[in-house]
């Protein structure tokens, strides 16, 4: 203790902040809970903006599609125009088109077996090539799809459904179909939960004309130049959108999140979040400073340069927005992990964490911008006037 | 001939303007030496601590001089004024002004850090005031006396020619006063410093080489 130059990185100034701290027990608790709470806050609204916007294109990412075709003018995912069969069999005449197929995707209402309806979405899909369907089957196998009028839904709108198990009878737009399997996590970014069929089960329920679908999916061969190809399709298939995966993901995120104005509500809440934490975290970190005030009065009549003063309160920051932003990020998690099976996801993936913890350090930052104001505008000789 | 350690000459202060400006010195000449212990006494309210917050770099005058070792301080940023106070002054203050979460130890390896100086030497300044062995004592764990030592102590970090003090014993009692002034006394003749101690204490003042008399902002004689 006595024999080095200083006891770490921030020395003597980094010392007194923590001493500081701790020195009043209760407060830096307060103080600790105050950040715990801001970070949780944080985190959540943060984790819901995620779990929607990641909700919102779920479908588009488990589709191993390369390009999605759609009617021209098309708005988002859920809703679209139909487009003719015709113009399945004029995209796999396209070079570089690997392969191509259907995809049907159509609101239906579903009426639960104890009556009431719900609304769905029906996702029809050709289970022989397995480019979309649906994924994390927990009940049941994907085989189990090829019987005719043959679904599938997730864990989670179970009970929104109606049905208790896998073999249930119910009914999609007056037509009886089963229930022979369950997926687990697979979540709708609207209020209709996704119910899986094949394509030829999808078009039997619907009632969809034969010769229409909503969507033509498919892949590019390994040596083909994406966006070449996408060019190529768009001039042959004039009457329809053709994008490229990713393009399709991102417009679709988009339309959602911003065109909707969902996603900026929740990114607004975000920001409420780290607002109140920001006034929490300053308020306690002022009382500090206040309560201190003596002691910086006699570090600058000791003559204490401003940047041992700013390295007092700054590490006094960094320390409490360690002490307190590392069980926030903590409760956080466990919170997430808790939303998996529910309707709203939490999302915050690991990198989002360092994220979090880098958000903790700049609002405890902010919040001392005014504890450094005021212990720079103290005189130095009012410790000697008492 | 050196110069003195501290000189003043026409030193005035003047607290606020107009009708509540307080005319705290007036045209104070005033020197202290290197070696010397020098007693600042006088009536309470008579510019004792005006005079040494002037000689201490931590207040403007409103007119005169000060000079710190031959060198004038008019015209010096705040900044160089507090480089100056760092490097060739230590204070000691009537409530100790220690930090009361570091330990004595600590709260003397603040001023090393400031000064540059190894945090090592907390040891030996302990030792000097006579509290080898309180190193890892709190404030709250020590009387004070002791705590007024640890201030000297700390005062002492990085070997500042000047002490300047502000009624340290007033919150003592006799004995112990007695023995921080010693201590104070001590520091000036053994180690060649100039220590000007504040105080309404006659017994500072026997203990003192010199004691300058200050009245309604005037130096007597
Ligand atoms: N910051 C100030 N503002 C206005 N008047 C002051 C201030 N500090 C001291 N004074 C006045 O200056 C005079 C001298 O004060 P001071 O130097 O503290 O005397 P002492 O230390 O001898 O008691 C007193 O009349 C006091 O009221
Ligand atoms: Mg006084």
């Amino acid at each position: 203790m006595t024999g080095g130059r200083s006891h770490w990185g921030a020395g003597m100034a980094g010392l007194l902040a923590w001493r500081n701290l701790a020195h009043d027990r209760s407060r830096f608790v307060v103080t600790l809970v105050g950040i715990i709470f801001a970070v949780v806050l944080i985190a959540m609204q943060m984790g819901l903006f995620l779990g929607f916007s990641d909700s919102t294109t779920t479908i588009i990412n488990h589709t191993r599609a390369d390009f999605w075709i759609v009617g021209k003018g098309s708005q988002n995912f859920e809703v679209t125009l139909p487009i003719s069969e015709r113009e399945l069999y004029l995209a796999r005449s396209v070079p570089g088109v690997a392969q191509a197929e259907a995809l049907l995707v159509q609101f239906m209402l579903w009426k639960k077996p104890d009556g009431g309806n719900e609304s769905i979405i029906l996702l029809g899909s050709d289970l022989n090539t397995g480019l979309a369907g649906p994924w994390h089957i927990v009940e049941g196998r994907l085989e189990d799809l090829r019987r005719p009028d043959a679904v599938m839904t997730d864990r989670v709108y179970m009970d929104k459904l109606g049905v208790g198990r896998v073999g249930t009878q119910v009914e999609i737009n007056n037509r009886r179909a089963l229930l022979v399997g369950v997926t687990q996590g697979i979540r709708s970014f609207t209020t209709s939960p996704w119910v899986f069929a094949s394509y030829r089960s999808a078009q039997h329920l619907s009632g969809f004309a034969d010769d229409k679908t909503n969507y033509v999916i498919g892949r590019l061969r390994p040596d083909a130049d994406p966006t070449q190809v996408r060019d190529a399709l768009a001039r042959i298939l004039p009457r329809t959108d053709v994008y490229l995966s990713a393009d399709f993901a991102a417009r679709t995120r988009d339309y959602w999140m911003f065109t909707t104005g969902a996603g900026a509500s929740v990114l607004m809440s975000a920001v409420l979040g780290l607002l109140v934490g920001v006034v929490i975290v300053a308020q306690v970190l002022y009382a500090t400073t206040v309560d201190h005030l003596p002691e910086f009065g006699t570090l600058r009549a000791m003559g204490a340069p401003r940047a041992f003063i700013y390295k007092v309160i700054l590490s006094q920051a960094v320390i409490s927005a360690t002490l307190g932003g590392l069980p926030g990020i903590a409760v956080s998690l466990m919170i997430a992990k808790g939303s998996e099976f529910s309707a709203a996801a939490i999302l915050v993936p690991p990198r989002w964490t360092v994220v979090l913890y880098v958000i903790t350090l700049v609002m405890c930052i902010l919040a001392s911008v005014a504890s450094i104001r005021k212990a720079m505008s103290i005189d130095p000789a009012m410790v000697f006037q008492r | 001939m050196s110069a003195p350690a501290l000189e003043t000459r026409g030193l005035s202060m003047v607290y606020g303007t107009g009708d509540t400006a307080v005319r705290a010195l007036d045209a104070v000449d005033f020197q202290a030496s290197a070696g010397e212990i020098l007693a600042l006494m006088g009536p309470s309210g008579s510019g004792k601590t005006t005079l040494l917050m002037l000689l201490g770099c931590l207040l403007h005058p409103t007119a005169g001089a000060v000079w710190v070792e031959g060198q004038p301080l008019a015209g010096l940023s705040n900044h160089e004024l507090a480089q100056l106070r760092l490097r060739r002054m230590g204070f000691i203050f009537q409530s100790y002004n220690l930090f009361p979460a570091l330990t004595a130890a600590e709260n003397i390896q603040v001023a090393l850090e400031l000064k540059g100086r190894d945090l090592g030497e907390a040891a030996e300044l302990l030792d000097r005031v006579g509290l080898r062995g309180r190193l890892r004592n709190y404030p709250r764990q020590l009387s004070g006396g002791e705590k007024q030592r640890v201030a000297i102590a700390r005062a002492l970090a990085g070997d500042p020619p000047i002490l300047l003090a502000d009624e340290p014993t007033a919150a003592l009692d006799s004995v112990t006063g007695r023995t921080v002034v010693k201590l104070l006394a001590d520091l000036a003749h053994e180690q060649g410093r100039a220590v000007v101690v504040v105080t309404h204490d006659p017994r500072v003042g026997e203990l003192a080489d010199r004691v300058v008399r200050i009245e309604d902002g005037r130096i007597g004689l």
